[in-house]
């Protein structure tokens, strides 16, 4: 991966966040512009290394998201790029309104790394869960928005924010993430699923934390079960790679979506509404934190809890395989 | 530096030609909200025909001042001051707020030249303006950032916060001033929540504060120069001012805060102006109180 100076090695020693500063202080050498501001949460983000690095140009801010992201568009609007980080939670709902009038509605050039996301602050409780965001952000015009899988895909996404003019929202989890990416050249583009595993019995479109998961749901269905699951991780969910999920439509006809989020307007929704629209007949499922406030406990065994680790995925395919479905002859409609 | 007179006279006949130009808004608008845009009129004068480093021909010049409307409902007091200065056709003010038109009751940055950042919910400008004051310093340059707040804006929590970063971060290139016209939609600012002891508050937030009279152009001019002249902490103008100034039958009246004229309104609000700039000319109605009693 071009410009990064740490090992694949090293990656699979550092937290998600310790690859995001370690990324964003390399970019920060080489971009002068590039300011970083948090709110008093620049250890836990890791943004505290680029504070470290150059301490000129980071502002904390205390506890005062409102006036964080406020700054941030003022200091974008003079010329200067800023990143900002913050936990998830506050990201997408303690300033919101500044994130959407501020920043989005003017298009400024403003990063959002947001840390602590979904369920994997798990033991921190409810307040500190963030099962929203995707929906909420997703639905700011001009906004990107991107889960990456793991470190490697954090220092993609980070680096590609940073080329990418406007508004851009990274959400990444605490703590560490399974490892996805065995080598960091695997064409990471914004806007273009990953294929991950190849198939037409099935697709499992995910994002962050449940790429891995589908991943190792899909080597189980193919090992046990003998069934061929495409696995796409849908890194940016805006804008999003429609063509990877008609073609999973079309290829496929079972589609199952899964996310560390609320069902309710993240992946699965945005999924939704494209294959709506490609007027085929399909199955379709939606695996996530069901239309609820998430009970407190690890990571781990929050997504066992909701269904969306390596088990809850399989048993979802496998349910879907056996449903009663239209014959296959009538899916012979391609055009 | 004091005002000679020949520049009072030259500010008083620029913010009386704004305020009368701002009702012809309203009246094209349909309505809009004049008794912001009244009280804050002559802080906008000032601004922008003595302070601001700005070339109307070129928006985006390098280097230039900048302002934030931070009371960005007062969209038919400073789109006509844009639109005077040239920024953009004043034939356009005949299509405020029409459908498809540039000009909205709160300003789009991305439509209309001239503004900076588009403003409207309040409690946004002042992090903002933190923000542009903290890049210039960053990037050693020697443009000012003046914000305008209006002083019911000043409930929000956010306000506080970019109070206590300005003074935490030490910024002197940001000038803040509030349009303290006492009113706010729903009543007088000390009756839906007051503000007062509101210099103190400042204070206690590490500004250096400088209240005046937010009508009268040589305590403006005297305050604005203080705070140009800062050095180790950020500096507030509370602008005491009246809502609905230079037009009687609206003047510190807070449900004038947003309204139309029909026709005889806009005879009698024209006529009230007249009068008013004839008194301050004169130099008998200058300031707050003058500005309820210019009529009588």
């Amino acid at each position: 991966m071009s410009g990064m100076t740490f090992t694949m090695l090293d990656a699979a020693k550092m937290s998600t966040a310790e690859i995001y500063g370690r990324t964003l202080c390399e970019l920060g050498e080489a971009h002068p512009d590039i300011v970083g501001l948090s709110a008093d949460l620049a250890k836990s983000t890791k943004i505290g290394m680029f504070g470290e690095r150059f301490p000129e140009r980071f502002f904390n801010v205390g506890i005062a998201e409102q006036n964080m992201f406020g700054m941030a568009a003022g200091l974008a609007k003079a010329g200067l790029t800023p990143y900002v980080s913050t936990f998830a939670v506050f990201t997408s709902m303690r300033a919101l309104e500044q994130v959407h009038t501020d920043i989005c509605y003017q298009n400024l050039n403003v990063k959002m790394i947001a840390t602590h996301a979904g369920l994997s602050f798990g033991q921190a409780g409810t307040t500190h869960h963030c099962t929203e965001d995707i929906a909420i952000m997703r639905a700011m015009a001009n906004m990107t928005v991107v889960v990456p899988a793991d470190g490697i895909e954090t220092a993609h996404a980070v680096r590609a924010a940073y080329a990418r003019k406007g508004p851009v929202y990274i959400r990444i989890n605490r703590g560490f993430d399974q490892v996805v990416y065995e080598h960091p050249d695997y064409g990471f583009e914004l806007g273009k699923a990953v294929t991950m595993s190849e198939g037409t019995d099935l697709t499992i479109i995910a994002c962050g934390a449940t790429v891995w998961r589908a991943i190792e749901a899909a080597k189980v269905l193919d090992k046990v079960d003998g069934l061929k699951v495409r696995v796409l991780n849908m890194h940016t969910v805006k804008p999003l790679d429609a063509e990877a999920i008609e073609k999973a439509v079309r290829e496929t006809r079972r589609i199952i979506t899964v996310e560390d989020h609320t069902v309710i307007g993240g992946l699965g929704s945005a999924v939704a509404e494209v294959a709506a629209g490609t007027g085929k007949s399909f199955s379709f499922k939606r695996l996530g934190v069901p239309d609820c406030f998430s009970i407190i406990g690890l990571h781990e065994d929050l997504l066992a809890h909701y269904g969306i680790d390596e088990n809850g995925i399989a048993a979802a395919a496998r349910e879907m395989m056996g449903k009663d479905f239209e014959p296959d002859e009538s899916w012979d409609d391609e055009v | 530096m004091p005002l000679s007179t020949e520049e009072r006279r030259r500010l008083e006949e620029k913010a009386h030609e704004l305020r009368s130009l701002s009702v012809d808004t309203v009246v094209w608008a349909g309505s809009g909200h004049i008794g912001g845009a009244m009280s804050a009129m002559d802080i906008l004068t000032i601004l922008y025909h003595k302070y601001l480093r700005i070339d109307p021909r070129d928006p985006e010049m390098p280097g230039r001042d900048r302002f934030i409307l931070s009371k960005g409902h007062i969209g038919v007091g400073y789109a006509p001051v844009l639109a005077d200065l040239g920024y953009f056709d004043r034939e356009l003010l005949k299509e405020y707020n029409h459908t498809g038109s540039p000009l909205g009751m709160h300003l789009d940055a991305k439509k209309v030249p001239g503004v900076e950042v588009s403003t409207g919910s309040l409690g946004h400008g002042l992090a903002i303006g933190l923000g542009l004051a903290l890049g210039a310093r960053l990037r050693g340059e020697s443009f000012k950032t003046y914000v305008l707040l209006g002083d019911g804006e000043c409930d929000e929590g956010s306000v506080w916060e970019a109070a206590m970063a300005a003074s935490h971060f030490k910024v002197t290139n940001l000038v803040t001033i509030v349009d303290r016209n006492r009113c706010m939609i729903d009543g007088p600012t000390e009756e839906v929540m007051a503000l007062e002891p509101f210099a103190d508050k400042w204070r206690a937030f590490g500004f250096e504060t400088i209240t005046c009279d937010g009508h009268d152009f040589d305590a403006l001019a005297n305050a604005l120069d203080r705070a140009l002249a800062a050095t180790d902490r950020p500096v507030v103008i509370i602008a005491d001012t009246v809502k609905g100034c230079g037009i009687d039958f609206i003047a510190g009246d807070y449900r004038w805060h947003y309204g139309g004229f029909d026709a005889e309104k806009t005879a009698k609000a024209k006529e009230s102006l007249a009068r008013y700039r004839e008194a301050r000319l004169a130099g008998g109605a200058v300031g707050a109180a003058g500005a309820k009693g210019a009529s009588k």
